[in-house]
């Protein structure tokens, strides 16, 4: 008699079983997505890949007149726009944090730090539109002109001239800046909740040492959470790997390899967004487009997968 | 000198050198909200001229004949609603799976891994995807193609703030559920999720947020459209695309109402991302 409800709970229950399959396939789905965007990016990219082989990844060529395609410029332009707007953003992003964690009055913590939060919500087209309608005019008219006066004495390297060429305010500097203050928000919460983790203890050891704030933060606060600073880096670094809208607007969509900071160029988002209603179905052109973004697909993996590791390492810890 | 005057001058220089950073930091975390402000401060400017109820009713129109963004608009809310409904239960079943089910086995951890890659994939090709599996079968561009898209998008984020916002309920609720009888499927839907509810509610509020402001995948799915429609199967107007379309028009009409569009959409997302904060915050008042 007493074993009669265990044994009843032991039986197969329907309820029991759907509710435990719906959930796993849900899981599945979301395994299922993430390998299905691979094979279709791939599958509908492949034909490019055998028309130019694995050189399509270095090919410097983009001539839809002749049906020739490579994904150097996009490549060139994706990598350089994002390495440029992590330079940029990263200290004024680490910055705000620090303010945020250390130095700001407790009372304005909160809502300077929710502030930031809400900036990082605000959609990337109006980062593009303000970028194209009001960062571009002064680039052109003063920013420019500005840089190439005072930084002429940079000697070319290759094709590659710094800071010289016309400043039309358009192209791969802009685009730059406007990704800058787009993932500026991004690193800065993802910097401060990373230093947020620092315990309090570690930190009341270095002052009791009688080490200066400065002191606290390079000597205890950064070795400690070190792998997890470096995680939001490259979570922001992910970020602008893909961003599409902010920079179709400013980088100027000429699919060459930039031969200055100023020069027009593009990224592989931007002439997937631009290109993409010229593309006729079953074209070698959208198959480019596709093979684009695989390898956009797979560089942004890399690093999100590498943002996470060292995320995750740093909770742990 | 003595040792007491030496170390007073490194104690000196160190001070110094601690008030310097300390500014320097200061005045970059300045900088940084004076361009972020600027930014909010145009599109105020800039959009809050257009403001008028001819906005919200009117279609858009070639230039000159006063047209509005109505039916992007609606095609917005419309895609949005869809893209929701299709990927809030769907993030949910995953969120409650990792932090139910599968919790810290290796299976759960993989799917964990992969949905936090998901979650910063870059949305233009999640609309490629779509279109090659949605768009090209169905033989043209289409609204559901949109709020598919849109719906991948959102699944990610709401399987992460589930999962998180079910870790927060208290094991003890567990314990006591599974002592006296119930299933896991019992405790799930009687005790974890009711418990939950409210944060996985905020989590929604948020996705919600990320996919309205999404232009990218919908380029290569919905299209956009001028006509006032609801019609699921055709090409369907999206506010974030009409100001994609217009932003970059050379008529100075169309640039105008893109700026009131993208004033609109930031409004909007903003409104969601502090509603979501004030549920958040009387959720966890509560508890």
């Amino acid at each position: 008699m007493t074993t009669a409800p265990l044994e009843g709970s032991r039986r197969f229950h329907l309820g029991e079983n759907l509710f435990r399959a719906v959930l796993f396939v849900a899981a599945v789905v979301v395994l299922v997505t993430m390998g299905a965007i691979l094979i279709i990016l791939f599958e509908s990219g492949h034909v490019a890949f055998q028309k130019f082989g694995v050189a399509f990844i270095w090919l410097n060529q983009w001539d839809p007149v002749r049906d020739l395609y490579g994904a150097a410029p996009a490549i060139v332009g994706t990598l350089a726009t994002s390495f440029l707007a992590l330079v940029l953003a990263w200290p004024i992003g680490f910055g705000i944090a620090y303010v945020l964690t250390e130095i700001c009055p407790r009372p304005l913590r909160g809502p300077v730090g929710v502030a930031v939060e809400l900036l990082a919500a605000v959609p990337s087209i109006v980062y593009g539109m303000w970028g194209f309608f009001v960062l571009a005019p002064v680039m052109s008219t003063t920013v420019q002109p500005w840089l190439t006066e005072k930084l002429a004495f940079l000697p070319p390297v290759g094709e590659f001239y710094w800071f010289s060429g016309a400043p039309v305010g358009v192209g791969l500097f802009t685009a730059s800046v406007v990704l800058a203050i787009m993932i500026l928000p991004f690193i800065a919460a993802a910097s401060r909740d990373v230093l947020q983790t620092t315990p309090q203890l570690l930190k009341e050891g270095g002052y009791a040492m009688g080490a200066t704030r400065w002191e606290v933060l390079t000597g205890v606060v950064i070795p400690a959470v070190r792998g997890s600073l470096f995680g939001a880096v490259f979570l922001g670094l992910g970020r602008a790997l893909g961003e599409t809208m902010a920079v179709t607007f400013v980088i100027g969509n000429a699919n060459r390899l930039p031969d200055s900071f100023y020069a027009p160029t593009a990224s592989i988002a931007s002439i997937v967004a631009n290109e993409f209603p010229d593309a006729d179905q079953g074209s070698l052109k959208l198959a480019s487009l596709f093979a684009l973004g695989f390898i956009l697909f797979v560089v942004s993996f890399f690093v999100l997968a590498l943002a996470r590791l060292l995320l995750r390492q740093g909770r742990m810890a | 000198m003595t040792i007491q005057a030496i170390n007073h001058a490194r104690y000196i220089r160190r001070r110094v050198v601690s008030a310097f950073m300390t500014v320097l930091c200061s005045v970059a975390a300045v900088i940084g909200l004076i361009f972020l402000g600027l930014i909010l401060w145009t599109l105020v400017e800039k959009g809050a001229a257009g403001l008028s109820p001819n906005l919200f009713t009117h279609s858009m129109k070639t230039p000159g004949q006063g047209g509005g963004l109505g039916n992007a608009i609606v095609g917005s809310l419309i895609q949005v609603g869809m893209g929701t409904l299709l990927g809030a239960p769907l993030g949910m079943a995953v969120g409650v799976y990792l932090a139910e089910v599968g919790r810290e086995g290796r299976f759960a951890s993989v799917v964990r891994f992969v949905n936090d890659i998901l979650l910063s994939a870059p949305s233009v090709l999640v609309g490629l995807f779509v279109y090659q599996i949605v768009v090209v079968p169905m033989g043209g561009f289409s609204a559901i193609a949109g709020s598919i898209a849109l719906a991948l998008l959102a699944m990610p984020v709401i399987a992460r703030t589930t999962e998180d916002i079910m870790k927060l309920v208290p094991e003890a609720y567990r314990e006591g559920s599974k002592a006296l009888g119930a299933r896991d499927s019992t405790t799930v839907l009687k005790v974890t999720l009711p418990a939950a509810f409210g944060g996985i509610l905020t989590g929604v509020l948020l996705a919600v947020a990320r996919i309205s402001g999404e232009t990218a995948p919908l380029i290569f799915t919905s299209l956009g459209s001028f006509n006032w429609s609801e019609n699921l199967t055709s090409a369907m107007a999206s506010l974030p695309i009409a100001i994609y379309r217009y932003a970059s028009s050379p008529y100075e009409e169309w640039v105008d109402l893109a700026w009131s569009g993208a004033l609109i959409i930031t409004l909007g997302v903003l409104v969601l991302n502090i509603a979501s904060r004030i549920s958040h915050f009387l959720v966890s008042g509560r508890q």
